[in-house]
């Protein structure tokens, strides 16, 4: 392994790298640019390819794992690593990258130097969160992915309402985050205090036992922070703004990667630290996701602009994700996983779609459109498969996911009417998206405006095809992409469940014996779940 | 005869090479008819690079001079390493003001290099009243600077506010100082250490340590005692705004750090109390009003008072790690700060006539390069990684949490975020709005170029790499404790 040992690093970082090289480009020659950025993506996403292939499906364990002290004094270090979980969601982004930079190729004009800067850095910054195995580190790329976002929205987004949106992101996200920072730091002392051990590293604080009362409150930090990024109901609000200020790129940037960091945050962090206070959250949790599914249906339903009808259906998806994810069984985990990599794939094609159309009528109004099939066919069966694959028919990837995040959910005694007004979210995402289809797309060309439109060219069909591809492929075979992150999630599940006995166990010795329980700690190790380095 | 205390004149090594580079700019400035304010400025910037040149072996020194007036420790060497910093980017900073203010002002630089000597006296005093000789030395030299524009009145009142407000602050000190002294009949920090471990406190003496506090709190900003700050931040010349900011506020907090921590500590409850409630204060009211400002200059002093709030944090959790994380953010503060008002200084143009945050409208378009350094500044003052004020904060916070005031961490996060809603403003200001007019492109001095990438470069440096800097802060403040 010593010679792929530093393939993290390399993907990282390469998005930097291209970054310093266009600083020092002409702003002038924009093909140049645009196609450093391209190249860099492509480098950068065929080297993630050789973490797939180097990936031990049957170990739950991390993988590729770097490790350096970082400021030693204070326990921080440089580790990065893959599991199982995270492994998709670096692909994702890593070959959305390409994606990315095609899509903006005629849409973005103005700046295109700091438009590709901002693009790479947010790169840097997603996939370091995907990677990062240290807190400390975490919140540095959580944080870093803050500033290009912002820039996103506000400079090349839509100029009536960009930099309210811009900002409300900026806000509601820095507030859940610097929150959660409190909680990192409380963790690291109070973890630091009870074994001697002053460290961020992710792997060492998932072995200490976190006394009940302390989780709850721990739990709430972090709980706010990925909530908010999520985003799930009632912090949903700055979704629908962001998004539908910001260019076609940024928004599929968003819907893709950047919600998932939220979900992703519950899953590597919030639940595996306190998993006592997770499981006894998970009552509200999963209410507030089915709120949020059929809440987010309803509002997509009556909305008359396009991307903002998309962005609401984001927050109903993204319920499903939460609502399988806190069920904490095998098949719910593993659909939630599959379903963020789902999501990220369908409601960034759409949202790749809604631009296509906004660069060629400037408007996103439902009613401005329909009978664009006659005219556009080709675009028509793209956005068709898209649809449907949102909606989660089977045989396309959203079907997969949906599925065992309900089988999941139903599994659990106390879910099982939770999972029935989930189910009715199925439906309704069926009715705004079809109802969305129907008038874009079919009867006569009511518009004028629109008898000219050209179909879709060979660039962009080189944007969507590439998703397509893997739309179907996990719809019709996911057995590639659930195998290898199996191990894993059954070692998620096994550590939630030992370390919630653990700490129980540690309650009752702890009130017998001592007055103060806040001071008991016990540091017990799981065998599986004790850092495993395998080089 | 009269005995002759023992004189240690490497103990004040660093102050006396500034003095005398005063001195000789003063003396040289008469010979010189044009051109006299590069000379103050060259044997200015010389003293400054000389100074820390030999600073840099004093480091382990230990010794105290003058008979137990003064002492040289890590402590106050790692002040006097800020000091020089601070002087030396002031004075870059300043070579362009002046060049485009027109003046021709040797005694500018020659009253810069004073105050600064008064600064060094201050963090390295062990005495009462070699402290306030410090403080009164470096507050004479700010309250001329505040002033040195001619013709401009907005300059004049501001120095004239702090002139009074100022002598009325330092009354205070000297007030607490005698009721201490009469409470306890020295001067000395090593003798009150002594008293107030004693047990036996009287009234007086508390009353003392209260006017102390007060004294020290309007040096360094702290709400309810900071109503001088944006009208005289305002007046200022810019690049001594930023002086004042980061240097004054530095030599404050060292010897805030230093009485509190070495004469009172064995009442830290007492004091540390009051400070938290001033803390709370300081960043509630530093960021709610610096959110409304549309002045530049004046929404940096609300901030630069919200900073003094999270440094008291720092002091609040009164431990090693408190202090050291002080240490450390003083440092990045230095650079953010002053690179900010850097910016401020080369936009402002003649007669400071551009510090709206308006006129940042386009200088992503028209400057880039620019805009980008203002833009690391302003996110290193609101605290976002990976920039040397995240790592301050980061340490601060950690150390009160560390000490167990998680409400106050709570509060501070939660005013640092409002911080972000004004600093990402002057961002969109720049990259995401247009200006009415274009206005004639900026040119930039050589000392200005320097002074940009000096700081922009040690902001992220620090900020990424912050292991060294952060041990020479826990080591440096190791005298104390």
């Amino acid at each position: 392994m010593e010679n792929v040992s530093h393939f993290l690093s390399l993907i990282t970082f390469v998005p930097l790298l291209g970054a310093l090289i266009i600083l020092f480009i002409n702003r002038e020659c924009l093909e140049t640019l645009r196609w450093v950025t391209l190249v860099t993506m492509l480098t950068d996403f065929v080297l993630s390819l050789f973490i797939y292939f180097g990936f031990d499906p049957s170990v739950g364990s991390m993988q590729f794992v770097e490790n350096y002290p970082w400021v030693k004094e204070w326990g921080i270090s440089y580790k990065l690593g893959v599991d199982g979980i995270s492994l998709f969601l670096v692909l994702l982004t890593t070959f959305l990258g390409p994606i990315l930079v095609l899509a903006s190729w005629k849409d973005i004009t103005a700046r295109v130097k700091e438009f590709m800067i901002c693009l790479l850095f947010l790169q840097v910054g997603m996939i370091g969160v995907f990677v990062s195995l240290d807190l400390f580190l975490f919140y540095v790329f959580w944080e870093i992915m803050l500033i290009p976002m912002y820039l996103l929205i506000g400079v090349w987004g839509n100029p009536a309402r960009r930099l309210y949106a811009a900002i409300k992101f900026v806000l509601y996200t820095i507030v859940g985050s610097l929150l959660m920072l409190v909680g990192i730091l409380v963790l690291y002392f109070m973890a630091g205090k009870s074994t001697g051990v002053y460290t961020f590293d992710l792997l060492k604080l998932y072995d200490y036992a976190v006394p009940l009362q302390a989780q709850f409150w721990l739990f709430l930090a972090f709980f706010l922070a990925f909530a908010i990024k999520v985003p799930m109901f009632p912090f949903h609000t700055w979704l629908p703004d962001a998004h539908t200020e910001a260019p076609t790129v940024g928004s599929v940037v968003l819907a893709a990667v950047l919600l998932k960091m939220g979900t992703y945050g519950f899953i590597r962090f919030a639940i595996p630290l306190f998993p006592n206070a997770a499981i006894d959250a998970v009552w509200w949790v999963c209410l507030l996701a089915v709120i949020g599914i059929i809440y987010g249906a309803w509002v997509a339903m009556v909305q008359e602009d396009v991307k903002r009808l998309v962005a609401f259906s984001s927050v109903s998806h993204l319920g499903f994700v939460m609502l399988g994810m806190f069920a904490l069984n095998f098949q719910g985990v593993q659909g939630s996983i599959i379903q963020m990599i789902n999501h990220g794939l369908s409601t960034g094609a759409l949202f790749l779609i809604v631009g296509m159309v906004y660069e060629r009528r400037h408007t996103r109004l439902i009613s401005e459109f329909g009978g664009l099939s006659k005219v556009m066919p080709l675009f028509a069966v793209f956005f068709m498969i898209f649809t449907l694959s949102s909606i989660g028919l089977p045989g396309l990837n959203g079907f997969i996911g949906e599925f065992l995040i309900l089988l999941g959910s139903f599994k659990v005694q106390a879910l099982t009417w939770y999972a029935v007004f989930a189910c009715s979210g199925v439906i309704f995402a069926a009715v705004y998206m079809l109802w969305m289809f129907q008038r874009v797309m079919f009867g006569e060309v009511t518009n004028p405006k629109n008898l000219n439109l050209k179909d879709i060219d060979a660039r962009e069909v080189a944007v969507l095809v590439p998703i397509l591809i893997f739309v179907v492929w996990i719809g019709v075979y996911p057995n590639t992409f659930l195998r290898p992150m199996e191990p894993s999630v059954k070692n998620f599940i096994q550590h939630v469940e030992k370390k919630r006995d653990a700490v129980i166990a540690l309650e009752k010795t702890g009130t017998q014996t001592l007055p103060n329980p806040e001071r008991i700690s016990l540091v017990y190790s799981v065998t599986d779940s004790v850092p495993r380095n395998e080089n | 005869m009269i005995p002759v205390p023992e004189i240690n004149l490497g103990g004040v090594l660093p102050a006396l090479i500034l003095g005398v580079a005063g001195l000789l700019a003063t003396l040289l400035g008469l010979f010189v008819r044009k051109g006299a304010a590069t000379v103050g400025a060259i044997i200015g910037f010389t003293a400054v690079l000389i100074a820390l040149a030999a600073n840099a072996p004093l480091r382990f020194m230990n010794t105290p001079a003058f008979s137990g007036m003064i002492v040289l420790d890590t402590f106050s060497w790692f002040f006097n390493l800020l000091i020089l910093l601070s002087v030396g980017l002031t004075i870059l900073i300043s070579m362009k003001y002046l060049t485009d203010q027109g003046l021709d002002l040797y005694e500018y630089f020659a009253i810069l290099l004073f105050s600064s000597v008064g600064m060094m006296f201050m963090v390295s005093g062990t005495h009462l009243l070699m402290i306030f000789v410090g403080l009164e030395t470096l507050s004479i030299g700010v309250y001329v600077l505040t002033g040195v524009l001619p013709k401009s009145s907005k300059a004049s009142e501001a120095s004239l506010k702090y002139l009074l407000l100022g002598s009325f602050s330092s009354g205070l000190f000297l007030y607490g100082a005698a009721l201490l002294y009469g409470a306890s009949g020295s001067l000395s920090l090593a003798g009150l250490a002594k008293y107030f471990q004693s047990g036996s406190i009287n009234t007086m003496g508390l009353i003392g340590m209260g006017l102390l506090l007060v004294g020290f709190s309007f040096k360094v900003a702290a709400v309810p005692f900071h109503m001088w700050t944006p009208d005289v931040y305002d007046g200022a010349p810019s690049p001594i705004t930023g002086f004042m900011s980061v240097g004054v506020k530095a030599a404050a907090f060292a010897a805030f750090l230093r009485v509190f921590f070495e004469c009172f500590s064995s009442v830290q409850v007492t004091w540390s109390h009051i400070l938290w409630i001033l803390a709370v204060l300081t960043m509630i009211l530093g960021n709610l009003a610096a959110l409304v400002q549309s002045n530049i200059k004046r929404m940096l002093a609300y901030s630069s008072i919200a900073h003094a709030g999270y440094i008291l944090i720092g002091m609040v959790a009164g431990t090693a790690m408190g202090a050291a994380g002080i240490l450390y953010y003083l440092l990045a503060y230095i650079f953010t700060n002053l690179g900010a008002f850097a910016v401020v200084t080369m936009v402002g143009r003649k007669g400071e006539a551009n510090i709206s945050i308006d006129d940042y409208r386009g200088l992503g378009k028209s400057h880039p390069a620019l805009a980008l350094a203002m833009s690391i500044f302003l996110f290193s003052l609101a605290g976002i990684p990976p920039t040397a004020g995240f790592i301050g904060k980061f340490t601060i916070f950690g150390a009160a949490i560390a000490s167990g005031y998680i409400w106050l961490v709570i509060i501070g996060v939660l005013t640092s975020a409002a911080s972000v809603f004004y600093y990402f403003r002057v961002v969109m200001k720049m990259y995401m709005e247009a200006p009415e007019v274009e206005p004639e492109s900026l040119k930039f001095s050589p000392s200005m170029a320097l002074a940009l990438t000096l700081t922009v470069m040690v902001v992220l440096y620090i900020g990424i790499f912050p292991t060294t800097y952060l041990n020479l802060a826990t080591e440096s403040v190791k005298s104390l404790f």
